[in-house]
């Protein structure tokens, strides 16, 4: 046979790559359900690691049991989803199971009311850590992350960020433990209002709250980082208020208050009074867990005080 | 069978040290001695096997597109082993990251591909190609051992140097860790080789 004619080649080519795509399909598809396995393990030891938990696996353990462990034993079914306005619509299962590349896009598209955020909330010894993820696009592929936030909602408590493409050394960088951890104790708030946490080329000045360094050699991984975080923790920012007590229109009692003056009945679960709208954000932080909205002024301070939150 | 088809590519051919092909990934990957035992492993499958399967086609493939053909039987092996490596070594394949993507790059087996594999017999083919695996994976393995050791301290991951060194001073050598010294390494050994080996030297 004459291997060089124009026919022959044509279908040893077009026959070559079906057979191997057969072939490469078939594993694919067979071995798809461990791997998947093991991202999802490998996407909850980053969640526990932006908590600080589960950075070492023990000797003599394996990594699949001891990070399920933790898992279970601090996370559990505690994570839930929010919509855009920071109202629970969704359970933990959900909340794990969010793709950030398709919610990334939403944001991208501006259809925010879309959108669904996840909330990882750990329990560490009685204290909740709330963590926060964030996705978006490096140089030349995805980055994502996690920011873990203490229980006043503005203290990092740590950050895990991983990627998919970045250039070893350079912007793979982000991945690295010690990078991260220049996230801890930074703040998310500066002269009182939301502020997240600046990636300085060049450095941060020592004593900055807000920013941490950049990667050298790496500005479009670390730019792109620096968006991700910001415009993710930007979406929760409803949530944060209405956990902080800082009152937006449109929001609880923002609306509810014109209608509370012949509304309240005063018997609002006890303790739902107006002094939150007074920066009392601790008594706040457990009051909004009930639905209050519509009852906020029981005790007949609100009008004035409301106003003037409003215009935070 | 000649002898020389699986004794030369391990010391008197060899790939990196000899010929100096692969020394981008033996550079990048040989921090960790770990990592440089499944890179050696897997670039020994595709090597292997690719040959075996090109020279099993060797007189069917039509020569104008004879490098695409031997393209996709590399890449398709280098695929089902990334595939592999996903579902059953999660952590080495995140280590190695872009690398096993790159066996398909690495110039050694399309090199006895074309050199070797599209003349010779399936069997012969195969010895050749695990061979010459071997040869790149042993270098590997050297440079991943001394780097790890004197790099970290530790070999497979498990603490070898005492603590009481690092007391008494000791530290761990952080050049050894970057891509430079793997260089300079890969430089040791090639000068060990040739004054072993006087033949390999210039006049």
């Amino acid at each position: 046979m004459n291997t060089n004619s124009n026919v022959y080649t044509v279908v040893y080519a077009a026959i070559l790559v079906a057979v191997v795509a057969g072939i490469l399909a078939f594993v694919s598809t067979s071995l798809s359900g461990k791997q998947q396995e093991n991202v999802a393990l490998e996407k909850q030891q980053l969640i526990l690691r932006a908590a600080g938990l589960g950075a070492e696996i023990p000797a003599g353990q394996s990594k699949s049991d001891y990070i399920k462990g933790l898992w279970n034993e601090h996370i559990g079914e505690n994570s839930f989803v929010l919509n855009a306005n920071g109202e629970k619509i969704g359970e933990a299962e959900e909340a794990f199971a969010i793709d950030m590349k398709s919610q990334n896009s939403l944001l991208k598209k501006g259809m925010i009311e879309e959108i669904q955020l996840p909330v990882f909330v750990c329990d560490i010894n009685g204290e909740t850590i709330n963590i926060f993820p964030c996705y978006g696009a490096g140089l030349w592929g995805p980055i994502w992350g996690y920011v873990a936030v203490a229980s006043d909602y503005q203290t990092v408590v740590g950050a895990t960020f991983d990627h998919k493409s970045e250039t070893p050394g350079l912007g793979g960088e982000i991945a690295n433990p010690s990078f991260q951890a220049q996230f801890a104790g930074k703040q998310l708030i500066k002269d009182g209002a939301f502020k997240s946490i600046s990636i300085i080329k060049g450095g941060a000045p020592s004593g900055d709250e807000n920013g941490v360094d950049a990667i050298t050699g790496a500005t479009i991984t670390s730019k792109a980082l620096d968006v991700a975080i910001a415009s993710w923790l930007d979406l929760y920012q409803p949530y944060f208020n209405l956990k902080k007590g800082v009152v937006m229109s449109g929001d609880c009692c923002g609306d509810g208050c014109g209608e509370c003056e012949d509304g309240c009945s005063g018997e609002h679960n006890g303790q739902h009074n107006c002094q939150h709208h007074q920066n009392s954000a601790q008594t706040v932080a457990q009051n909004v867990q009930d639905d209050c909205s519509g009852n906020c002024d029981e005790c007949g301070k609100c009008d004035g005080q409301e106003k003037k939150v409003n215009n935070i | 069978m000649d002898k020389e088809i699986y004794k030369k590519p391990i010391f008197k051919g060899n790939p990196v040290t000899v010929l100096v092909l692969g020394i981008c990934s033996s550079l990048a990957v040989t921090v960790q001695l770990k990592g440089a035992c499944v890179m050696a492993l897997s670039v020994m499958i595709v090597t292997g096997f690719s040959s075996m399967l090109v020279s099993l086609i060797r007189n069917t493939i039509p020569n104008r597109i004879r490098i695409i053909v031997q393209l996709v039987v590399v890449a398709m092996f280098v695929i089902l082993i990334d595939q592999f490596l996903k579902a059953f070594a999660y952590d080495v394949s995140k280590s190695l990251s872009v690398y096993i993507g790159l066996i398909i790059t690495n110039c050694i087996i399309m090199g006895r591909i074309e050199a070797f594999a599209l003349g010779n017999k399936p069997i012969p083919s195969l010895i050749d190609g695990l061979a010459n695996g071997f040869g790149y994976g042993l270098v590997l393995i050297v440079l991943a051992f001394v780097r790890e050791l004197f790099g970290s301290g530790t070999i497979f991951g498990l603490q070898v140097i005492p603590q009481s060194f690092y007391d008494a001073g000791y530290v761990n050598n952080g050049l050894m860790i970057l891509p430079p010294m793997a260089l300079i390494l890969v430089g040791v050994i090639v000068w060990i080789q040739r004054s072993i080996q006087k033949d390999l030297q210039e006049k």
